[in-house]
């Protein structure tokens, strides 16, 4: 059916509405990426074939329904029953039947597969009332979690395309980009710069092709945040783009996204195909006189190719290098015409902004940086996942409230913000309002959102070690700065690691990390030496330990750390069977011995020790 | 034409000239080695880098590389700030980490200061300082053979993946183009060998030596409109004959005149 009119757009919405509302009951599962990987398929599955066989009075095949991705990820597979909005967690196929049995058909709530509240100990029924979806305010992610990505249907039946209906009937494309500029959306890419004021531009620059661009490249190491919004709402995505093609006056798009992504790239290419069936993509949009078309442009995977001179050069077919970048995009972009590119969360906040206005989004979040914010958190944290906040919010309120802190009760240390070229924040900083502007001057940076928590058992040298060797395989190789530089910087770091590096080295560092900064091409060598930088800043001592004293206070760096076995030792062999190199020894039930001339510290008996009896040095 | 201010001197320039050439017409020395005018500027040294500010930018300044900075009005630059001369001492010495041996790395290591590394010298490190100019220059044949392959520190140029390149025609562009002669090739028994594969060579018909190669004959031939029979002789050869035709006009000469 061709939607060609705002009316039959409402029409079709009440039709959809009506099957989307049809089940009383509904059993809601997750088959989000992380979902998916612990076997929420299987789940699906066995509720599909058991709910059949049963024959429910209430719950009938159509209640069994699958989203997306519902952002808690440490405890997946998710199930939700509604309308009580019971939450299980970690269900296995083998669970499903008790689920079918108890919850179902007797009403009943089986204790076992709730949430566990860290610090009340207490079972939570209601996902609702769990701290870790209570303290969330969704905008970007209104709807992952709530409708079926593969149905356009049900993303109609949610209100979708309803903001681009308001903005093709009651708006100019003036007032689209007013309205966006007056909401004060920041690119949610990573630098923060102001949406409304990229789309004018581009809609002032003289040429007959505009183009718009969704940057799903998300290349940073422990964000997911974009994966999530493309795989479990993908028409939210495609409503931004169009309603941006609107306002700039374009007739072509695309999607990068990233190989790394098949079940994105299956997802949008279904919503594509769906929309365009429907008349909401392609000619005559709505019946209006807008045509406008998408296309997925997949990338190899390059880091580089999140930074927009690059992505443009790979969409069109050339290899991913930066250039530089003294016209902007907007003006000379993709086939060097006029260019609006955005991150998927961008485009995916636009059709609420539309439809609720500017002034509603304005009054979230602080007055510089307005709305929500997406983050990835990982690393050790207790609630894996992804959660979407008020910018303004503090990170203490981020990591521990919603994250629930650190496990196995170990010390916070610090949190690296912004992905690779962003920075390490100490627990000093806990209480930074989380803003662009706040980061920046803090000395890391907003970035894609990933959040990757470290506690007391990290090396700071080493984190900073590993984000270089990450951005040296990373770096296109085009700029000498960040080519060269950022290898050595890599190696000099390592030889801190090894304690053989001198007050010398260290200077030499950071004279070789403001060169880069300031000499390199892209955004990628530019912010490169941000994960040595933001580590001396707030950790100098560690790299002093590690140069001076020859210690390396994480007890991570192998060369300058040492195992013993404590008086906690029970005997149990568990060590002696693990250790690579015989270094233990001992008989069943007495303390055993570890030969340091031997011990090439591993740490294989540390992580197999259920005693606590390994200690590090 | 624009006017702008160099080194506290106004200075007037055409409209988008890029500021490195402009820089050098005022006789100021800005160092580069990826800079060449048969190319277009790729901004890959980062050896050009100044500094520029506007009257309105209230005090802000910014880096950028000349060669790729078009001229504007009111544009303030500085060329030797001790800052930029710090960062291309630290480029300079990055370089004589990956390419001790180039003499052209040496000599302008020296200009500032540096006979040797302060880094960790790269192992599998050459002469090749990757400016591009070949790979620049192939794409201005249009043949495109050569390009970066890998990534980062492990780029190197080369054929499409790191095979002999099926659209080179042998013509020594790279070669000739390269500022540190790091690229390497041979004429033999009438054949030429470069970036891994083998030409036929043209032998000049008096005196038997190689002209050209045959693929890159052909490709003149077509996309210049040179003649057919242009080839079949060496320019030493031709030199020659002309020589011996102008003698002979000589005494054409001498004989009308007498």
């Amino acid at each position: 059916m061709r939607i060609d009119s705002i009316e039959k757009l409402d029409k079709w919405r009440k039709e959809c509405r009506r099957t989307f509302e049809a089940p009383k009951r509904k059993v809601i599962v997750c088959l989000g990426e992380g979902c998916l990987a612990n076997g929420s398929e299987e789940v699906f599955n066995e509720f599909k074939k058991l709910v059949a066989e049963k024959k429910i009075p209430d719950v009938t095949v159509e209640s069994v329904a699958k989203t997306g991705c519902h952002g808690f990820c440490a405890l997946g597979p998710l199930v939700i029953i509604e309308p009580d909005g019971t939450f299980y967690t970690k269900v296995s196929k083998g669970d499903v039947a008790k689920i079918v049995d108890k919850t179902l058909i007797g009403h009943e709530i089986i204790d076992k597969l709730l949430y566990t509240d860290a610090k009340t100990a207490e079972k939570v029924a209601n996902y609702e009332k769990i701290p870790f979806y209570a303290r969330q305010q969704r905008i970007s992610l209104r709807h992952c979690g709530t409708i079926d990505p593969h149905k356009i249907t049900d993303y109609i039946a949610v209100g979708g395309y309803a903001a681009l209906g308001k903005a093709l009937t009651t708006m100019t494309p003036q007032q689209v980009i007013d309205e966006i500029t007056k909401s004060g959306l920041r690119g949610r890419g990573g630098a923060g710069f102001p949406t409304g004021k990229k789309w004018a531009t581009c809609a002032k620059a003289p040429a007959d092709v505009h183009y718009v661009i969704c940057n799903g490249d998300e290349g940073d190491p422990g964000a997911f945040s974009d994966r999530t919004t493309m795989g479990s709402d993908p028409h939210s995505v495609l409503e931004g783009m169009i309603i941006c093609a609107y306002a700039v006056g374009s007739h072509q798009g695309y999607i990068y996204v990233r190989e790394e992504y098949p079940l994105a790239v299956v997802t949008l290419q279904k919503a594509i195909d769906e929309a365009k069936q429907h008349g909401l993509l392609g000619e005559h949009i709505l019946g209006t006189e807008l045509s406008f078309d998408i296309k997925i442009s997949r990338g190899g995977g390059a880091f580089v190719c999140g930074e927009s001179s690059a992505l443009m050069r790979s969409v069109a077919g050339e290899v991913g290098e930066p250039r530089a970048k003294y016209i902007r995009s907007v003006i000379k972009g993709l086939h060097d015409q006029p260019t609006v590119l955005n991150n998927v969360e961008t485009y995916a906040t636009v059709p609420a902004i539309v439809e609720r206005g500017a002034d509603w989004f304005a009054g979230i979040g602080t007055k510089k940086s307005t709305g929500t914010k997406v983050f990835s958190l990982a690393g050790k944290i207790k609630n894996t996942g992804l959660v979407e906040v008020p910018m303004g919010i503090t990170l203490r309120e981020i990591i521990f409230d919603i994250g629930g802190g650190v496990p196995d009760g170990r010390k916070f240390k610090a949190v690296q913000t912004g992905g690779p070229s962003g920075g390490c924040l100490p627990e000093g900083k806990i209480d930074l309002p989380v803003d662009f502007d706040s980061l920046t001057e803090a000395g890391s940076m907003m970035g894609s959102g990933g959040m990757v928590i470290m506690d007391d058992r990290t090396c700071m040298v080493e984190v900073a070690r590993y984000f270089l060797s990450f951005l040296v395989s990373e770096s296109c190789g085009k700029c000498v700065p960040c080519r060269e530089g950022l290898y050595q910087l890599r190696e000099l770091c390592a030889k801190v690691c090894d304690g053989e590096a001198t007050e010398e080295d260290l200077a030499l560092m950071e004279r070789l990390a403001k060169t880069i900064k300031v000499g390199s091409l892209c955004g990628l060598g530019q912010s490169g030496p941000n994960p040595f930088l933001s580590t001396l800043l707030y950790f100098r001592d560690e790299y002093l330990a590690h140069i001076r004293d020859k210690k390396c206070p994480g007890g991570v760096c192998r060369k300058l750390i040492t195992y013993a076995i404590t008086d906690a030792c029970t005997g149990c062999m568990a060590c002696i069977s693990v250790c690579p190199v015989h270094a233990i020894t001992g008989e069943r039930k007495k303390k055993h011995v570890l030969d340091k001339n031997i011990c090439d510290r591993c740490g294989s008996c540390y992580a197999v020790c259920k005693f606590d009896a390994i200690e590090i040095s | 034409m624009v006017q702008m201010t160099i080194n506290g001197k106004v200075v007037k320039a055409p409209d988008g000239e890029m500021l490195l050439t402009v820089i050098r017409r005022q006789g100021i020395d800005v160092p580069a080695l990826c800079d060449h005018a048969a190319v277009e500027p790729c901004g890959s040294c980062r050896m050009c880098l100044v500094e520029i500010t506007r009257e309105d930018w209230n005090g802000w300044k910014k880096y950028v590389t000349s060669c790729l900075y078009p001229s504007e009005n009111g544009l303030i630059v500085s060329t030797h700030t001790p800052e930029l001369q710090e960062i291309r001492r630290n480029i300079m010495d990055l370089y004589l980490a990956r390419c001790p041996g180039s003499e052209l790395v040496q000599k302008m290591a020296e200009e500032y200061g540096l006979t040797r590394t302060s880094y960790k010298t790269i192992p599998e490190g050459d002469n090749c300082i990757m400016c591009y100019a070949c790979t620049r220059i192939c794409e201005v044949l249009g043949r495109n053979a050569i390009s970066a392959v890998h990534r980062g520190h492990a780029k190197v140029i080369s054929g499409p993946f790191d095979d002999p390149p099926p659209d080179c025609i042998g013509c020594l562009s790279c070669a000739n183009i390269c500022p540190t002669d790091v690229i390497e090739w041979h004429d033999q028994d009438g054949t030429r060998a470069i970036w891994g594969r083998t030409f036929d060579l043209i032998s000049c018909r008096q005196c038997g030596k190689g002209i050209i190669t045959r693929d890159f004959a052909e490709y003149l031939k077509e996309k210049r409109q040179i003649p057919a029979d242009y080839f079949e002789i060496c320019d030493d050869c031709k030199r020659v004959e002309l020589a011996r035709k102008m003698g002979g006009l000589v005494d054409l000469a001498k004989e009308v005149a007498s």
